[in-house]
């Protein structure tokens, strides 16, 4: 049927690894520029406006920190989980209870400022985001259901209750009937590079968030690759027979996995509400925790592959809300961007197992 | 509750539970040769999209189906590249169709928010049998892809326990490596099923476009692409069982409905979390009893197969 064929390597190729992922982003360059194209843009017009101008200064630098911060810690957890074949795709409901629990902490201490408000919060969000995850582990270890379903229909209840929260009773009475909560205390936000004195980050909005995401990278990986929970979980993944075999508590893994990368996934939720938004509302809906998943595999579930994953995703939500404002194209074209990607990454991932060898052009030979 | 009462609530039960009836059995059947297929609900999104293009463009509703079946084939086709040729791994694939699926249809279909659709299936009640209390309704009154769906489930089941054809498929799920020793071709056998797989969606995404919404916006499928999933292993991959799960779900969905429609002082948040929290409730249930799940559970489910031949 084809002219090509696969043949299995030996082992896989390490430089494949390497060249897959880029092959990927450089494939889905070409489709996204000429979608552009398709659409009456000029491409090239299209692909500075894209990539290039969100990073032409140094507002573009502090905006992409800002966006691949939390993308980077939820992917950071995620991959934790799908090392060992525990696939949770609900960090998105997992950040916004995150969120939920330091709005909550934010709104009554609104009046009483201290320096305990922001590490409480941080405390509370990490707390919110393992109990929506724990729900998930719940349901996966104790009665076997699929992770994936009950993790993603958590994530709509989810969504459901930041709207019954903002909507209702923590809807700011001052604000004309918008459903948003009062806007967050200076003590309970991160406070920006600027007000620390760092002057060189004038007129942008990063502030100390990034930090938990700096201290997150090293833990994160020397949980990967030196501890003994690690290492079970990714023999748990590699190998399900080995780990049974070897004792490896199947349960405990579960429970582990799914609350790590819900910790993380809550602190992002922090990061996000007492970031520049400070306040709660029904729209936010970044969409990270779907990114992260992306994230996490093109990264290939290694922290240092995702902080560089972090960042390029980072640029393509950054290059979307870029063309939303020069070309007037839809915000959705991030996400088209992210689908591509990741489709082609799945599809260039091919080259690290198998050589793609051409055959003779008649069937008969070939047979 | 009167009978009065309870025909609406049974008809609108029924008109919630027919598209998720037609994905969830593209979905079994694609499953039933072995291949996950998590991207029903980007396959939905593209279907409902292409066919209420055409039919805004003046292209007919007969037009508008065959362009949404196309548009859920051609995704599905990308998908079916991708882990059967390509080895990729399903779960990952079946996301990114998702996401990508998602994004394009609100990507391409931004003009066409806000206007209902220029045409739409109607009901076509059938003579005598509409006027059968209750049922008449709910059941013999449906448009002509609601009636597709009652068939449909039919059909499905036969061809799966009663046709050469069926029996090959089930043979592929189970173990394709037994199967291509037998000289059946696996590879074909799985497109196939994701060629049928994608098909359904698309006919359940022009459900929702231009048959119960009439109309289009972002994300109009709502998550039911998910809960069409759930529904599959709910109904331990047989196809009569997803007819009785998903008339489960129509009608927690409709009855989250007539609450709010009688004006009971329930958040519409908690109403509208219903068939999510019920998905979940009924995964666990249907999962609690590993042996049950794993005896019908298709052998070779998820699993990539490297076909040399």
């Amino acid at each position: 049927m084809f002219r090509f064929r696969l043949v299995p390597r030996s082992q896989a190729s390490q430089k494949m690894l390497v060249l897959a992922p880029l092959l990927a982003v450089f494939l889905t360059l070409v489709v996204g520029i000429s979608l552009f194209a398709v659409l009456g843009q000029n491409p090239i017009v299209a692909f500075k406006a894209y990539f290039i101008d969100p990073l032409s200064n140094l507002n573009g630098i502090s905006e992409l920190l800002l966006k691949a911060s939390p993308l980077c810690l939820i992917a950071l957890g995620l991959a934790i989980g799908y090392r060992a074949n525990i696939w949770n795709i609900g960090a998105e409901g997992q950040m916004y209870v995150g969120g939920i629990f330091a709005t909550g902490l934010a709104i009554h201490f609104q009046d009483y400022p201290s320096a305990w408000l922001l590490p409480m919060m941080i405390v509370a969000g990490a707390l919110g985001g393992m109990l929506w995850a724990s729900l998930t582990a719940l349901c996966r270890a104790q009665f076997h259901a699929n992770e994936i379903l009950v993790s993603l229909m958590l994530t709509y209840v989810a969504d459901l209750l930041v709207k019954a929260l903002v909507y209702g009773v923590w809807k700011d009475p001052m604000a004309n009937n918008f459903p948003v909560t009062v806007s967050f205390t200076d003590s309970a936000l991160f406070t920006p590079f600027v007000e620390l004195g760092w002057n060189y980050w004038e007129g942008t909005r990063i502030n100390t968030s990034v930090f938990l995401t700096l201290i997150a990278i090293p833990l994160v990986w020397f949980f990967m690759q030196r501890s003994f929970s690690g290492f079970q979980l990714l023999v748990a993944g590699l190998a399900p027979g080995a780990a049974r075999y070897a004792g490896f508590r199947e349960k405990k893994l579960v429970w582990m996995a799914l609350l790590i990368s819900g910790l993380v996934a809550g602190l992002a939720g922090v990061t996000e509400v007492a970031g520049p938004m400070a306040q709660l509302n029904d729209r936010w809906t970044p969409g990270y925790g779907f990114t992260a998943i992306i994230v996490a595999n093109l990264g290939r579930l290694n922290p240092l592959g995702i902080v560089l994953a972090s960042l390029l995703m980072a640029l393509l939500y950054l290059g979307g809300e870029s063309v939303q404002v020069s070309l007037h194209l839809p915000k959705a074209v991030s996400q088209v961007f992210q689908g591509l990607l990741l489709l082609f990454l799945l599809g260039c991932d091919v080259m690290v197992n198998y050589k793609i060898v051409r055959l003779p052009s008649t069937r008969a030979v070939a047979l | 509750m009167s009978m009065y009462s309870l025909s609406p609530l049974l008809a609108s039960a029924i008109s919630a539970a027919l598209p998720l009836i037609i994905v969830a059995l593209g979905e079994l059947i694609c499953e039933r040769a072995g291949i996950l297929n998590l991207g029903l609900e980007g396959m939905m999104l593209m279907g409902a999209l292409a066919s209420f293009m055409t039919v805004t463009m003046g292209g007919g509703l007969f037009l508008g189906l065959v362009m949404g079946i196309s548009a859920g084939v051609l995704s599905s086709l990308i998908f079916g590249f991708v882990v059967i040729n390509l080895q990729a791994n399903q779960v990952a694939a079946g996301l990114s169709l998702t996401i990508l699926g998602a994004g394009l249809s609100a990507f391409l279909g931004r003009s066409y928010v806000g206007f209902p659709a220029a045409a739409s299936f109607a009901p076509l009640p059938i003579p005598f049998l509409k006027d059968i209390p209750l049922l008449g309704v709910s059941i013999f009154s449906l448009n002509l892809l609601g009636y597709f769906g009652l068939l449909s489930l039919a059909g499905v089941s036969w061809f799966l326990y009663r046709t050469r054809a069926g029996l090959t498929l089930r043979a592929v799920g189970e173990s394709p490596v037994v199967a291509r020793a037998l000289g059946l071709s696996v590879t074909r056998v799985r497109y196939l099923a994701v060629f049928f797989g994608g098909a359904m969606a698309g006919i359940a995404g022009t459900y929702y476009s231009i048959a119960q919404f009439k109309m289009w916006q972002e994300g109009l499928t709502s998550g039911n692409g998910w809960i069409a999933l759930a529904l599959v292993v709910f109904a331990t991959w047989r196809p009569m069982r997803v007819g009785f799960g998903a008339l489960l779900f129509g009608g927690v969905t409709a009855l989250g409905l007539y609450f709010q429609a009688i004006g009971l002082s329930i958040s519409t948040f908690a109403l509208s979390s219903l068939p999510y929290v019920a998905t979940v409730l009924v995964l666990v249930f249907i999962s609690r009893n590993l042996e049950t799940v794993r005896r019908h559970a298709p052998a070779w489910l998820g699993k990539p197969f490297y076909d040399d031949s």
